[in-house]
């Protein structure tokens, strides 16, 4: 009983905040735009009684969703946030991977400190520190500053309001949620495995293809669906830093909510969003499964 | 057939004792430092082809260290270490014709048994059914085909254990480094396990150097023991020298149960030496090659199972002492005394349980008399 009652509690928590609001959006999103509050309709009258339930489910239809395949702004928007999601956590990839094999080679006592440093941005506000990117990268920026100064470019480069800019946001602001898996995966790893890959004849680069890699491939798993899950719907990144011609699905969702006050069409969107998310969640459970099982 | 005329009987296996024999390890003058810290002291040694070679010594004695510069995993600070008669300083540990075992097993957990066994073997570029066979003779000789496919953590540890041997026995190496190699296992399975590694090292005629602290195990595996302490090798010799007549104090005390009887030596030479121990005690006579000057002070060290315990004083023995039982140990299929002489000393003898315990004559308190030969002890003055 006692046990049961532990388990219920996180059950419940997901019930709350995670199933209901779903629930609710899936609603708004089987519905119509009114000109109301709130700006939908039909909205469900209980005192009618069953009457007022039979009214409220036969005004649900799918007709937002039939709208989302109409407008090939939506399509293009998913298959560009996938695009944009995909190529970040390629880079992510590149650039953590290094940073966690260095830490995890690291002497013991520089560890911690080296963790602290892959965590310490998550203290300041993130909306401020994607803000400070617009200061780097602007055509004026520090960036373009110290390259002219070094005498490496002549004219500035353009990098702010371009889809280089998002990915350098998303690269930077995920990276630690790449690198902290990968580390834990390192870390584990037994430096007398390298030894005896030595030892039957490999040299320190095919000991590194075939005993390091493979065994930290669970933290890069895990590690780049850490960062490609929250890429895909990102909307803060894009809106600060890219420019009009960066379509992602988050700043349409954005879009359609506050610009148009369509909540049904947005709540369509977010649903399809969800739905494309599901399998890459479903994926890194697996992977997450098969890493607890190995690490019996 | 062709040319063994002559058909002898099977000599003892002991190259150390041929002037010709060439090693097939030699340490020469070979020191190591970790910073400040020394952790091989200026060694010297030769280990031959086909021997069954233990270093045992307690943890940071630097056995270890010895061991990982023969598989090139460190360097030496001064000296040269030569296996084969070659310079090995500059061979890195891919290229060297020595595998190892080590304590960990180092098992790759992301692949099967046979795919483990066969790492050496793929890296060798060998063709692919010459390594499913080598893959097959040694999974029969560690006596685990029904095992191929399991992942390292879905076995024993003692299956992992022979994993990690036949792994390192796969290339055929001139020479195996075995690190504790039976250290996580049980007492029992330990003790199975050491005969097992004698018969493979005798079937594939690999010469194995083994490192352990448990001085049972060297004694039971090795054709040679290497006492070691800080560095440096204190004694080098077969487990039975080792066992019967230790060069020093130390090795006596480090190997097995010993009495250390302290005392002063009167009288010396014949191989022998006489300690004066104690007042009102007859002196004792033991072993000492080299002669002693009269006056030295020296001790004598006595294994326990080398001494008599009887109730009445016997007659035609060379060594006696005379005290009263403080203490009877039970060991089942043996019993260990331990006498206080009248000058508070304290002396262990054991005794084979032949009779039921109730029906044994010895008890507490009570007056008893030790006794062993002239050859049972060794008279050591370092």
């Amino acid at each position: 009983m006692k046990r049961f009652g532990l388990i219920s509690v996180p059950y419940f928590w997901l019930l709350a905040l995670f199933l209901v609001p779903f629930l609710i959006v899936l609603k708004i999103s089987l519905s119509d735009t009114a000109l109301a509050i709130p700006p939908y309709t039909p909205t469900l009258d209980l005192s009618q009684g069953w009457a007022g339930f039979t009214e409220w489910w036969s005004g649900l239809d799918m007709e937002n969703f039939t709208w989302l395949t109409q407008d090939d702004l939506y399509w293009k928007a998913y298959l560009s946030s996938l695009k944009i999601a995909t190529i970040s956590t390629i880079l992510a990839l590149l650039v953590g991977f290094p940073i966690a094999y260095g830490m995890s080679r690291a002497p013991d006592d520089w560890r911690p400190t080296l963790m602290m440093l892959i965590i310490l941005p998550f203290w300041t506000s993130f909306l401020i520190r994607v803000y400070a990117w617009k200061a780097i990268l602007s055509q004026e920026g520090l960036l373009n500053q110290f390259l002219m100064n070094i005498g490496l470019i002549g004219e500035p480069l353009t990098i702010l309001n371009t889809n280089t800019a998002v990915y350098i946001g998303i690269v930077y602001t995920y990276l630690p949620f790449m690198v902290l898996p990968i580390y834990s995966a390192l870390e584990r790893l037994d430096e007398s495995l390298l030894e005896a890959a030595e030892d039957l004849g490999c040299s320190r680069m095919t000991a590194f293809w075939l005993v390091t890699l493979p065994l930290a491939k669970q933290g890069i798993i895990a590690g780049s669906f850490l960062v490609f899950i929250p890429a895909m719907g990102e909307f803060v990144i894009p809106s600060l830093l890219g420019g009009s011609k960066t379509l992602m699905i988050g700043k349409v969702l954005w879009e359609e909510f506050f610009s148009n006050r369509d909540w049904p069409v947005a709540s369509a969107v977010a649903v399809i969003l969800l739905l494309i998310l599901i399998i890459p969640i479903v994926l890194f459970q697996r992977n997450e499964e098969k890493q607890r099982e190995a690490g019996k | 057939m062709s040319d063994a005329a002559t058909v002898s009987a099977p000599a003892e296996f002991e190259p150390w004792k041929d002037p010709q024999a060439k090693p097939l390890i030699r340490f020469q003058n070979v020191t190591k430092r970790f910073g400040d810290f020394t952790a091989i002291d200026d060694l010297t040694i030769d280990i031959f082809e086909k021997e069954f070679f233990a270093l045992l010594g307690p943890s940071g004695c630097g056995k270890t260290t010895m061991m990982r510069m023969l598989g090139g995993f460190e360097t030496q600070t001064e000296g040269q270490i030569l296996i084969d008669g070659q310079d090995v300083a500059p061979i890195p540990p891919n290229k060297r014709a020595v595998n190892m075992m080590f304590q960990s097993y180092a098992l790759f957990p992301h692949l099967s048994v046979a795919e483990n066994i066969a790492f050496g073997l793929k890296r060798d570029k060998l063709p692919k059914d010459q390594i499913a066979a080598r893959v097959e003779e040694m999974l029969s000789l560690v006596q685990l085909n029904k095992f191929a496919n399991r992942k390292p953590h879905q076995i024993s540890g003692g299956q992992r254990q022979r994993v990690a041997l036949a792994r390192s026995l796969a290339k055929a190496p001139k020479l195996l480094l075995l690190d504790e190699p039976l250290g996580a296992l049980d007492k029992k399975l330990r003790q199975d396990t050491q005969f097992e590694l004698m018969d493979i090292q005798e079937q594939t005629g690999t010469t194995f150097v083994i490192v352990t602290h448990d001085q049972e195990e060297a004694m039971t595996v090795a054709s040679r023991i290497a006492v070691m302490d800080h560095g440096k090798i204190i004694q080098v010799d077969t487990p039975a020298k080792i066992y019967e007549e230790p060069g020093s104090i130390y090795v006596a005390d480090f190997i097995g149960d010993v009495n250390l009887i302290e005392g002063n030596v009167t009288n010396s030479g014949d191989d022998h030496a006489t300690i004066s121990w104690a007042e009102g005690q007859q002196d004792l006579i033991g072993i000492a090659h080299d002669e002693i000057p009269a006056g030295t002070s020296a001790t004598l060290a006595i294994r326990p199972e080398k001494v008599n315990i009887s109730t009445e004083k016997p007659a035609d023995m060379t060594n006696i002492v005379h005290g009263k039982v403080l203490d009877i140990a039970y060991l089942g299929n043996m019993s260990t005394y331990v006498i206080e002489t009248p000058t508070g000393q304290h002396i262990k003898a054991q005794a084979a349980n032949t009779r039921r315990i109730r029906r044994r004559a010895i008890t507490w308190e009570q007056e008893v008399w030790l006794s062993f030969t002239d050859t049972a002890g060794v008279v050591l003055t370092s």
